[in-house]
C-alpha cells in the first residue's frame, strides 16, 4: 500500500537577489517583481526526504503550494526531482495571507485530499523566516509535529525516532505517524532532477484549486483571515556615531584604528 | 489595548535553570505592564522548578504560574502545548511572550493556532503606539530594503502571541526583595500527551571553538569578501584582536562559515565590545543581529551601503586595500617595535 506523503514548499525570491528588494511602504508587502524565484532550500530537503521515504517504504509523494500563479514552476520542479503530483492553491482570496492564514489554506486542501502519513515542511522560508507554518498547520490537522529535525530514523512504517536541534545540543523524540516534520539542511543532500525524471513532468497531476474548491471559508484565509497585519515601515534609528573616516587609505585606517582606542574598543 | 488581562511571559527552563531570554522578556513586560497598567506574570512547567519560580518573580514576574509535574521535566510538546492553551484559556492574558530559542519557536505556533490567535516572530522591540487613533501593541520587525523595520499589529484577537529573539532585549534587573505570588495550578497530564510524541533524550554539546555570544570581538564578513576570494584575511583580523569569525548569509551559503557562525533573524544575536562588520551591506535582517554591541566599525566600497547608519566608524573603501593596510595597522598596536 505505502505511504501518502505530503510536502509543502514555497516558491521564494532567490537570495542572491535580495538587495534588490524593496518594500511597498504602504501595505508592508515585498515587491519582488522581475526577482528571479525558486523552490525555498530548505523545501528542497523536506522534498528529498519525502522521496527517501517513499524510496524504502513505498507510497505516494504530493507537494503542495499556496501561491501565485508563477508558483506552478517550482512544483513543476518539484515533479522533476520525482515528486508525484502537485497541487497549487491559487487565488486572490488568498492573498495577504499571514501565518495563520497560510496555514488553514493549506489545512482546507489537506482535509479536501484526505489522510496522510507524514507531512514535511521546510524548517523555515528564506523570505519570511518564521518557523511558524509548519506547527500552526500540525495543531490545525491536530497531528504530532517537530521542528529543527536533523535526522530522522524509522522504526517500522508508523514509529519514528528524530533529533531535532537545540541550542548547543540536541534533543531526541519518538513519534507515531501520522506526524509533520520541519527539517533543516542537516537532514540531506536535496537530488537534482535527472533527464528521464524531467520528460516524466508532463505526465504527472497537477492541480490548481481556488478557495472554492477547497471550501475554505473565506474568513479563514488570506488578509481576512489574517489576524495580524502590517502598520507601516519605518526607518530605524539606530543611536550609533556613524563617523565617517576621511583621507588615503592608510589615513582612514589609521584614524579609524585610533578611534577605537579612544572609544576603548581595542 | 485594555487595561485588564495580565501580560504573560512564558518562562523557559532547562534542567531547572531559567534560559536568559525570559529574563529579557520581563525586562520588556515591566515596561508594557507600567505602560498598560496591568499585572505582569510569568507561567513555568517543569519538574521541582520553583527556584526558577523564584527567579522570574526576582526579575520582575508579579505572579507565576508553576504548572509542575514528574512527567513535564523535559519540553514535550503536546503536553507543553496543550497546557500552556488551558491556562491560558482560563485566565485569559492579553499578551503572551515568548523566546524565539529553538524551543519556543515551536511551541509558540501551536499554542497561537490552538487559540486561533496572531503570533508575530522575531520581534526586536514592543511598546505601545497609535495606529488610526487607536493604541496598539506595536510590533518591530526587520524589515527589507536597508535599515528598515516593519510594524506588525494583531488588532482584534486576544491573546496576542510575540515572539522575541534572545539577545536582543536587555535582562531584567534580579532584586531579591521583590515580591510575587507564586500560584500553583495542577496540570492536569493524560497518558495521551505522551502517546503521539514524546521527548525521549535531551544532549547537550559544548560549542566547538570559541563562543560567539561570549566573545569580545566579533569580526564578521559579508559577501564583499568574495573580492578576497574568502575568509582567509577575515580570520587574520580576527586574530589580531582577539576575537571570533562569524558571518552573514551569503557568507555561509558560499561555506565560508558555518551555520552556528551566521549573525541576524535566522542567526546569531551578539552583543561584544568591538563589532567589526566587512563587507556586508547591512540589511535589517542582519544588523538585527549586532544591535547591543559597545562599538561598531563597518568597512563597505558602497558610500550608501545602510550598514554605515548602523556602524560608529566607518570605512569607505575597497576590502582588498583596506584590510591588509588594517591588519597592518593592527599589528603595529599589538606588537610594540622593538628598539
Ligand atoms: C526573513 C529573513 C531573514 C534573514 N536573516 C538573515 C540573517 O540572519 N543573517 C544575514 O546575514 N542575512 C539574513 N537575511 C538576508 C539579508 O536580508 C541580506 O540579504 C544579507 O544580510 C546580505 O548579506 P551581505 O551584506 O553579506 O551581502 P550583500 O547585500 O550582497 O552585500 C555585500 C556588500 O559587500 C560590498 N562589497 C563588495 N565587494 C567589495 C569590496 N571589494 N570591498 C568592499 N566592499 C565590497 C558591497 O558594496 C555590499 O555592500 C535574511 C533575510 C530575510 C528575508
Ligand atoms: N505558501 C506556502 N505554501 C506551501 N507551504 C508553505 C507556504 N509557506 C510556508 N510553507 C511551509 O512552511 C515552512 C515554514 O515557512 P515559514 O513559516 O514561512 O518560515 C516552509 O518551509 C514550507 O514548507
Amino acid at each position: 500500500m505505502g505511504l501518502e506523503i505530503l510536502v509543502c514548499i514555497k516558491q521564494v525570491p532567490h537570495p542572491d537577489h535580495f538587495s534588490e528588494i524593496r518594500l511597498d511602504v504602504g501595505s508592508g508587502r515585498i515587491i519582488r517583481a522581475g526577482i528571479p524565484a525558486i523552490i525555498n532550500p530548505l523545501d528542497r530537503n523536506a522534498l528529498e526526504e519525502g522521496l527517501r521515504v517513499k524510496g524504502r517504504f513505498s507510497g505516494r509523494v504530493t507537494v503542495i503550494s499556496m501561491g501565485p500563479p508563477q508558483a506552478q514552476k517550482a512544483l513543476e520542479e518539484a515533479l522533476a526531482m520525482g515528486a508525484d503530483r502537485g497541487i497549487l492553491l491559487c487565488d486572490v482570496a488568498f492573498a495577504g495571507a499571514d501565518t495563520l492564514a497560510t496555514a488553514n489554506t493549506l489545512f482546507y486542501a489537506i482535509r479536501k485530499l484526505g489522510k496522510f502519513d507524514v507531512i514535511y515542511c521546510g524548517n523555515e522560508t528564506v523570505d519570511s523566516g518564521t518557523a511558524q507554518v509548519g506547527p500552526q498547520l500540525a495543531e490545525l490537522l491536530d497531528i504530532p509535529q517537530v521542528s529543527g529535525v536533523q535526522e530522522v530514523t524509522f522504526g517500522d512504517e508508523k514509529t519514528l525516532e528524530v533529533r531535532r536541534a537545540l541550542e548547543h545540543g540536541y534533543m531526541k523524540v519518538r513519534l507515531k505517524l501520522p506526524a509533520l516534520l520541519c527539517v533543516t539542511r542537516d537532514i540531506n543532500r536535496p537530488r537534482l532532477p535527472t533527464v528521464q525524471s524531467i520528460m516524466e513532468v508532463a505526465q504527472k497531476e497537477m492541480i490548481i484549486w481556488k478557495a472554492k474548491d477547497i471550501e475554505a471559508p473565506p474568513e479563514s484565509v488570506g488578509l481576512k483571515g489574517s489576524p495580524t497585519c502590517a502598520a507601516g515601515v519605518y526607518e530605524h534609528e539606530s543611536g550609533r556615531r556613524r563617523e565617517i573616516m576621511q583621507g588615503s587609505t592608510e589615513e582612514k585606517v589609521q584614524k579609524a584604528v585610533a578611534r577605537l582606542k579612544e572609544l576603548g574598543a581595542i | 489595548m485594555s487595561n485588564s488581562g495580565e501580560i504573560w511571559v512564558i518562562g523557559e527552563q532547562r534542567r531547572g535553570r531559567l534560559e536568559e531570554v525570559s529574563l529579557e522578556l520581563l525586562s520588556k513586560g515591566m515596561a508594557l505592564s507600567q505602560r498598560m497598567g496591568v499585572t505582569l506574570s510569568a507561567v513555568l512547567l517543569g519538574d521541582e522548578v520553583g527556584e526558577a519560580a523564584r527567579e522570574l518573580v526576582f526579575h520582575g514576574a508579579e505572579k507565576v504560574y508553576l504548572l509542575e509535574h514528574a512527567r513535564l521535566r523535559y519540553y514535550q510538546s503536546e503536553a507543553y502545548a496543550r497546557l500552556l492553551a488551558g491556562v491560558i484559556k482560563e485566565r485569559e492574558p492579553q499578551i503572551i511572550l515568548i523566546g524565539a530559542t529553538e524551543i519556543g519557536k515551536e511551541l509558540a505556533p501551536r499554542v497561537a493556532a490552538k487559540l486561533r490567535t496572531g503570533l508575530t516572530a522575531h520581534c526586536i522591540d514592543l511598546y505601545v503606539g497609535e495606529v488610526d487613533a487607536t493604541p496598539q501593541l506595536i510590533h518591530v520587525v526587520p524589515g527589507w530594503g536597508g535599515n528598515l523595520v516593519m510594524h506588525i499589529i494583531c488588532p482584534q484577537r486576544r491573546p496576542e502571541v510575540i515572539t522575541v529573539k534572545p539577545g536582543v532585549l536587555p535582562k531584567a534587573v534580579r532584586a531579591e526583595k521583590r515580591k510575587g505570588k507564586i500560584i500553583r495550578v495542577k496540570p492536569d497530564v493524560r497518558d495521551k500527551d505522551f502517546s503521539r510524541i514524546e521527548t525521549v533524550e535531551v544532549v547537550k554539546e559544548p560549542p566547538k571553538g570559541k563562543s560567539l555570544e561570549s566573545a569580545d570581538v566579533v569580526v564578521c564578513g559579508g559577501w564583499g569578501m568574495n573580492a578576497l576570494g574568502g575568509f582567509s584575511k577575515v580570520q587574520g583580523l580576527a586574530d589580531i584582536l582577539g576575537g571570533v569569525v562569524a558571518g552573514t548569509r551569503p557568507a555561509m551559503d558560499k561555506g565560508w562559515v558555518e551555520e552556528a557562525r551566521m549573525i541576524g533573524q535566522s542567526g546569531k544575536t551578539v552583543s561584544p565590545e568591538l563589532f567589526v562588520s566587512l563587507g556586508a551591506s547591512g540589511a535589517m535582517h542582519y544588523t538585527t543581529g549586532f544591535m547591543g554591541s559597545k562599538v561598531v566599525l563597518a568597512v563597505d566600497r558602497n558610500p550608501q551601503a545602510p550598514i554605515f547608519q548602523m556602524a560608529d566608524i566607518g570605512i569607505v573603501g575597497d576590502l582588498r586595500e583596506v584590510l591588509p593596510c588594517l591588519i597592518e595597522e593592527l599589528k603595529k598596536e599589538r606588537m610594540p617595535r622593538k628598539s
